[in-house]
């Protein structure tokens, strides 16, 4: 198995802002993150030759890319993955790619979000069948059962655990204030985000991120296409996807304090990257912070901290910019809402610029090494993506 | 020998505080929570009944309510599959009458002698619905009793019954009303209820060679606390000593399921040798001598009238009872493009009204829902079928959640339990008090109703405080 490291190569990429676009359909957004890909890699539409188009919420099939691009009788997939769809659909990319049937490849994640009440339809076919027993809730009570099973399970004092989700909400606020993109640029305190109003306890509306339009795209191709085209391409060392097969609700072994979707998509993500001590080789990380819970978590499905040791590096500031390991160095899902397919891929833009070193204010001093993390759905049946990118 | 084998009842937590409706009025009266209705505490009060009764023995299930939730559907099918009974049983629906519920225990009666069923369970729920702040509404109360009717084991014996008919306009409801009508007071009563019950109890007595003396307790459905005295007075009985309370003060008129959860009021305080008159009333009268044997002492162990009425938790808020009533409209959250499958629901009917779950035959894992492959040992169809409806269960984790349906009955509840034997669900929690939700807390399953939607009544289990 010869796995995808080094095969792939990242040649350009673009990023809507992410906000409330009223005045933009799906198509505005992907024209405009597109056209920028293409500026960015000096490359025109016609030279793609295969295409992903990831998108819940905006209509089916690839010809939503193709009509808005125009692009002329080529293969285009629309891809659904939930939260984790726009880093799948980047890695269709990659792997047609690799895969050496074609050589310059689109992924473009796109969605409207703000055009439906309360985000996205919840129309969510598990664990039943269309008999739509499941809660039909939003969903930050999946990921509040975590936050109440951390907090019961380490005995953590309400309070102490609310500073921590806290102080991981004013750091990626803080992020954001440096990106031109991001839906919020503005800062908040500790105080501010403890007494927000509670959403779902034990999460608060600032320990949630918001819900916005945006687009993000990828042009990929071979290293040896990508030398020929510029220096500063980025490499992809890993690419790994999980999806839960409903053990959380189906096993009572599960503990509702870590991911396994997680753990296991970091675990074949590091194999396939060879990386070995991911707190010391990993520069820095995008994770998926739909509530602060989740990426307090994912701190440990990651092996960034000991499983249940997340909150020290918190306090101890270690995933700030200046920290030994920035993580959302761009504000995250917390500044930037969370347009589900483009999330992912809006998640590599920032990677590829801080490995590039054009990511201004925000640039973080060591790049080498980024890895980006999503991970969506319920209990049980998340689906987690993991990727890693390197520089040449 | 055919008789009563076993009972149960169901009084919902919620009790509406008569003030909240009218200043000066007294007492309170019981109110379902937003998620229940008559089909949910048929389901309730007949398995408070079957508490340690094999439910393969059950042959019937009668449903007596005049407040069904469809015009055109049966109701007795969806409260026999939420009891997890035999699916080659007789089913029927007594409706549009107050003596519904009488109806529904003399035809159970009547199989059982006549040896076309062993054993019937008779379970009779209602919600009426009076026009905000009349007195119509204060009266009411809402709640369900269940009675088992079989040949073996006969805790309370029927000895003989009696009915006659009456067509008048005294208490109704047009097919397009919401609200129950009545005639003016007097009429109804003196030509209504006080006629028409002295004849029949009066008929009864003649007919069987009984007098009031030989009665331990009298139990008289009553359209209100003075009549039932007036009729137990007016037919030589003691309303002091011999007359069941009407427990207007705590429940409220219960209309198809007053009798009989009248009744099992009764039944709780009688003894082995007791011989008790039940009369109902409602276009007409039936009546019936019972008598209480030794077997009485060996169902006690019911939640009851005494046990469900001793749990309450009194709303003040009238505006509340409003909103569970859709009496009130508040916003609710826009529909989203899901829909629901007549024949997903159809499909997934034993795993979510039977709350039917699988356990592994290769490796015992309990699961739910039912799978094709073992989530733990990946053996591939080989489960057998395992109830989980009346399993206790502990709250492993949950969330509250404050911004959806904010005026329904706020926080939302959501909980991941683990029941006692095995098998994990994530479910709603409701009739819960969000200070009292913890992990670790005890729980059991409720059948319960899911917002309405395309027209489909969707019913689901949730789990609440274990009830004490």
């Amino acid at each position: 198995m010869k796995g995808i490291k080094d095969r792939v190569a990242i040649v350009g990429m673009g990023c809507t802002q992410f906000g409330e676009l009223w005045d933009k359909n799906h198509r505005d957004l992907v024209v405009d993150a597109c056209y920028e890909a293409f500026e960015d890699a000096g490359i025109e539409p016609k030279d793609i030759q295969m295409a992903w188009y990831g998108s819940r919420e905006t209509g089916f099939t690839g010809t939503q890319l193709a009509s808005a691009l125009k692009l002329e009788y080529i293969p285009v997939s629309r891809v659904e993955n939930f939260c984790a769809g726009g880093t799948d659909t980047f890695r269709n990319a990659c792997y047609a790619v690799a895969s050496g049937v074609c050589d310059i490849a689109l992924a473009v994640g796109v969605e409207k979000c703000k055009d439906h009440s309360g985000g996205f339809n919840l129309d969510i076919l598990e664990p039943f069948d269309r008999s739509m027993v499941e809660w039909d809730l939003p969903p930050s009570s999946q990921f509040a059962q975590l936050a109440t099973r951390y907090m019961y399970h380490y005995g953590w004092k309400y309070e102490e655990l609310k500073r921590i989700f806290a102080m991981i909400d004013v750091k990626n606020h803080h992020n954001g204030t440096m990106s031109p993109n991001a839906q919020f640029r503005r800062e908040i305190t500790v105080e501010q985000a403890m007494n927000a109003p509670i959403i779902s306890y034990p999460l608060g509306l600032l320990d949630a991120c918001g819900v916005s339009d945006g687009s993000a795209a990828a042009i990929v191709t071979t290293p040896e296409i990508a030398k020929s085209m510029r220096k500063d391409y980025i490499l992809v060392k890993a690419m790994a996807l999980t999806n839960g097969a409903g053990q959380a609700i189906l096993q009572p072994e599960y503990d509702f304090i870590h991911f396994p979707e997680a753990v296991a998509a970091a675990q074949s993500a590091y194999k396939e990257a060879g990386i070995t001590n991911p707190r010391q080789e990993i520069d820095l990380a995008e994770v998926h912070d739909c509530f602060a819970i989740t990426e307090l978590i994912t701190y440990e499905d990651l092996g960034f901290s000991p499983r249940g040791k997340g909150p020290e590096d918190v306090e101890a500031g270690s995933f700030t910019l200046t920290g030994n390991l920035p993580v959302n160095s761009d504000g995250g899902l917390k500044c930037f809402g969370h347009p589900l397919s483009a999330s992912g891929l809006r998640m590599i833009y920032e990677i590829y610029h801080q490995l590039q070193g054009k990511a201004g204010p925000r640039q973080v001093k060591k790049a080498d090494i980024g890895l980006t993390h999503n991970i969506g759905g319920i209990c049980g049946f998340f689906n987690c993506t993991v990727a890693v990118f390197g520089k040449p | 020998m055919v008789g009563i084998t076993s009972y149960g009842a169901y009084v919902p937590l919620y009790r509406l505080s008569r003030e909240a409706i009218a200043k000066g009025a007294r007492g309170e009266r019981a109110i379902c929570s937003f998620d229940e209705d008559s089909i949910t505490m048929a389901v309730a009060a007949a398995s408070d009944c079957l508490n340690g009764i094999d439910r393969e023995t059950v042959d019937g299930l009668y449903l007596a309510t005049t407040t069904s939730p469809y015009k055109e559907k049966l109701g007795a099918t969806t409260v026999a599959m939420g009891v997890d009974l035999r699916q080659d049983i007789i089913t029927a629906d007594f409706a549009h009458s107050l003596r519904a519920g009488t109806a529904a225990l003399r035809s159970a009666i009547d199989a059982v002698k006549a040896g076309s069923a062993k054993r019937v369970m008779v379970a009779a729920a209602d919600c009426r619905l009076g026009t905000p702040g009349s007195a119509l509404e204060q009266n009411f109360g809402d709640g369900a009793g269940a009675l088992l009717i079989g040949d073996s084991d006969v805790a309370v014996a029927v000895e003989a019954s009696y009915s006659v008919y009456s067509e008048i306009l005294d208490v109704w409801r047009a097919d397009d009303d919401t609200f129950v009508r009545s005639w003016e007071d007097r009429f109804a009563a003196t030509r209504g209820y006080l006629e028409v019950v002295r004849e029949a109890v009066s008929g009864l007595m003649q007919k069987f060679g009984f007098s009031p003396s030989d009665f331990a307790k009298v139990v008289f459905y009553a359209p209100d606390a003075r009549r039932g005295v007036d009729l137990a007075r007016s037919l030589g009985f003691d309303a002091k000593t011999q007359l069941q309370a009407p427990l207007f003060d705590v429940l409220g008129n219960t209309g198809a399921a007053f009798p009989l959860m009248l009744l099992i009021a009764a039944l709780e305080e009688a003894k082995a040798g007791d011989r008790i008159l039940l009369a109902s009333y409602g276009n007409g009268s039936d009546a019936f001598v019972l008598q209480v044997t030794e077997q009485i002492e060996k169902i006690r162990d019911r939640r009851g009238m005494k046990g469900h009425l001793a749990s309450k938790k009194v709303v003040d808020d009238y505006k509340q009872y409003l909103i569970w009533r859709g009496l009130l409209p508040i916003e609710l959250r826009k529909e989203t493009v899901s829909f629901l499958s007549a024949p997903a629901a159809w499909r997934e009917r034993d795993a979510n009204i039977r709350l039917q779950g699988v356990k592994c035959q290769a490796c015992g894992t309990v699961q739910y829902p039912p799978q094709r492959v073992c989530t733990k040992c990946h053996a591939k169809d080989q489960f057998e079928p395992y109830r989980l409806s009346d399993k206790k269960a502990n709250i492993f984790t949950f969330a509250m959640d404050y911004i959806t349906f904010p005026l329904l009955d706020q926080p939302i509840v959501t909980t991941t339990i683990d029941f006692e034997g095995g098998g994990r669900m994530q479910c709603y929690m409701t009739d819960r008090e969000p200070e009292q939700v913890r992990c670790g807390l005890p729980v059991e399953m409720s059948f319960r109703k899911l917002p309405m939607k395309d027209g489909i009544h969707n019913y689901f289990w949730k789990s609440i405080p274990v009830r004490t």
